[in-house]
């Protein structure tokens, strides 16, 4: 009698671990399925952008390049060499870059500041305030668009890179404001107060005292702002075109206007070197990354 | 804290009341300041374009959240499954988050063009009646919004659930297995009721981006063909800065301003609440 029930206990064991073993294995076939999938138009621009039009005429999607042909790429960044209508990334890659450094820097320390005072300076209201700044990470950028155009015209930075520098610190604050408000938060008041009673004053505090132990919180504010000013179109494109454009907006109108013949493999290479920077930020420091995606989801 | 606040106060606060302001005049290409009352939300409702660009809001926002959170749960669950090379996996399921609306609609504008993209490569692996046109396709085209902007987003939400999954303690699942609950169980009736934070935030950052999915559009189709895949801020630039109806396109500002305010309102104010009691 208990003989039988050991082997039939043996049995359901046997048995509990092949449905565990085929459970397995459906887990890894989806999880790659899906990876297939996430990965699929990666793949696509990169074998893409190193044919020529003639193999992507003849191929597929996915067949493999006959070698390692870079022209698209060389066209993409600096263009065929003839004059007019001679469309290329270089010169708006930089506008990028001179977009994207000082508007990092003064929305990260603005938000740095209005963080600090936000938890270790608390004053009458100050929950009112955060989450005053705090509905500026959701409006739809749409409703300031117009007033937004006629305050850079009469500023007489329309249509340029400083205009644009403006524009993405003032609406990257409340971002910043709220990561670095969360930030603080858990750093301990006490450690503040002793300062305060050694005579230490406002700025003295923040540089010596928060500023040093901030690094991590630094990071995932750069990264997320480095990734949102980089990426950002509707602002480029809104209030700057020609010579002033950003990286995006100089992609879009490259892929739009290709004059003649659709060059596909220019398209893809261009497209990947609108996206490298982030890509590399992503790969490099994707901690930080998702840190910021959910912190400013989750917390919000 | 000054700079802050007023900058804000100004740019954010201040612009929406002036878009709002503007919204009840006759403005055309210049803002005129005489008020005219409603005239502009009524021609605003109107306009069949509007109503198209809200139809396909309607319908992009449901199809975007069902596949976004289902595609995000069912990743997050199975990547919690104490699985090997989770890192990378997790790495290539995100990594369209770092890429701008611009560069995935580009890329995905080519994989679906019909004369060289997947048809092409359907076709000439031997299925000749193959069609896959729906870029250019006026009944189809909004839905190949959908299959970018999903790319784009599962992967965050995955992100949020993991996060959430792992935040919940161990002692709960083990109580639970020695109950005899086997995994589904587990998941369905204990972990996915206590991801109910987690449900809601994506919700409403998921709406959130497809109320204001602008580049991913301007990329695929330019709301095209004809104006079968027009949202509602293509709608409002393209009034505001090809047509000039300035009056007209403010209105259509603050329709959105209002559909989002009506989402993330509850939301900080349900957030608050919880930071409050803790």
């Amino acid at each position: 009698m208990q003989d039988k029930t050991h082997s039939s206990y043996k049995q359901l064991e046997q048995k509990s671990k092949y449905t565990n073993m085929f459970l397995r294995w459906f887990l890894y076939f989806v999880l790659v399925i899906f990876a297939f999938y996430f990965i699929f138009p990666l793949y696509v621009m990169v074998v893409t952008s190193l044919k020529t039009m003639e193999e992507i005429r003849q191929g597929t999607l996915l067949t493999w390049p006959s070698g390692l042909n870079f022209d698209s790429w060389l066209v993409a960044w600096g263009g065929r060499g003839y004059g007019a209508g001679d469309t290329f990334l270089k010169p708006y890659f930089w506008n990028s870059i001179k977009m994207v450094v000082p508007a990092v820097f003064f929305s990260t320390f603005i938000g740095a500041m209005a963080g600090y005072v936000l938890t270790k300076w608390r004053f009458k209201g100050d929950k009112w305030v955060f989450l005053f700044l705090l509905f500026g990470c959701f409006i739809p950028y749409q409703a300031i668009l117009l007033p937004m155009a006629r305050t850079l015209g009469v500023l007489g930075i329309s249509n340029s890179v400083i205009g644009l520098v403006l524009v993405h610190t003032v609406y990257g604050i409340p971002f910043t404001t709220l990561f670095f408000r969360n930030f603080y938060v858990s750093i301990p008041s006490e450690l503040v107060k002793a300062a305060r009673i050694d005579g230490a004053g406002f700025f003295k505090i923040f540089f010596k005292i928060l500023l040093p132990v901030s690094t991590p919180i630094i990071v995932v504010t750069i990264i997320w702002q480095f990734t949102q000013i980089w990426n950002d179109f509707l602002f480029g494109s809104t209030f700057s075109f020609g010579e002033a454009a950003p990286i995006q907006v100089a992609l879009n109108n490259m892929v739009l206007s290709s004059t003649s013949v659709k060059e596909y493999n220019v398209d893809m290479a261009s497209a990947i070197i609108a996206g490298i920077p982030t890509l590399i930020v992503y790969v490099l420091a994707g901690k930080y990354f998702i840190r910021g995606l959910t912190s400013g989801a989750v917390k919000g | 804290m000054a700079p802050a606040v007023g900058l804000i106060g100004w740019f954010v606060y201040g612009f929406v009341l002036w878009t709002l302001y503007i919204s009840f005049t006759n403005s055309k290409i210049l803002p005129k300041y005489e008020l005219w009352g409603v005239g502009q939300y009524v021609k605003l409702w109107g306009s069949r374009k509007w109503l198209i660009a809200v139809d396909n809001l309607l319908i992009f926002t449901a199809l975007f959240l069902i596949f976004c959170v289902v595609i995000g749960i069912i990743l997050a669950i199975f990547l919690d499954q104490k699985i090997r090379a989770e890192g990378v996996l997790r790495t290539i399921y995100l990594y369209p988050m770092a890429l701008s609306f611009i560069v995935t609609g580009t890329a995905w504008k080519w994989i679906l063009n019909p004369t060289l993209g997947i048809q092409k490569m359907f076709i000439d692996w031997g299925f000749e009646n193959f069609t896959f046109d729906w870029l250019v396709n006026r009944e189809m085209a909004i839905y190949t919004i959908v299959i970018a902007g999903v790319w784009q987003s599962a992967g965050f939400v995955m992100a949020l659930f993991l996060a959430g999954l792992r935040s919940v303690e161990d002692e709960i699942v083990k109580a639970a297995k020695i109950d005899g609950a086997n995994l589904f169980t587990v998941y369905w009736k204990i972990l996915l009721p206590m991801m109910r934070p987690v449900f809601f935030t994506s919700f409403v950052i998921l709406v959130h981006i497809s109320i204001k999915s602008y580049d991913l559009i301007v990329a695929l189709t330019q709301g095209g063909p004809g104006i079968s895949t027009t949202m509602p801020a293509l709608y409002m630039t393209q009034t505001a800065f090809h047509k000039s109806q300035v009056g007209l396109s403010a209105a259509s500002a603050m329709m959105m301003f209002m559909a989002v305010a009506a989402v993330i309102i509850p939301y900080l104010y349900s957030e608050l609440r919880r930071e409050n009691a803790r």
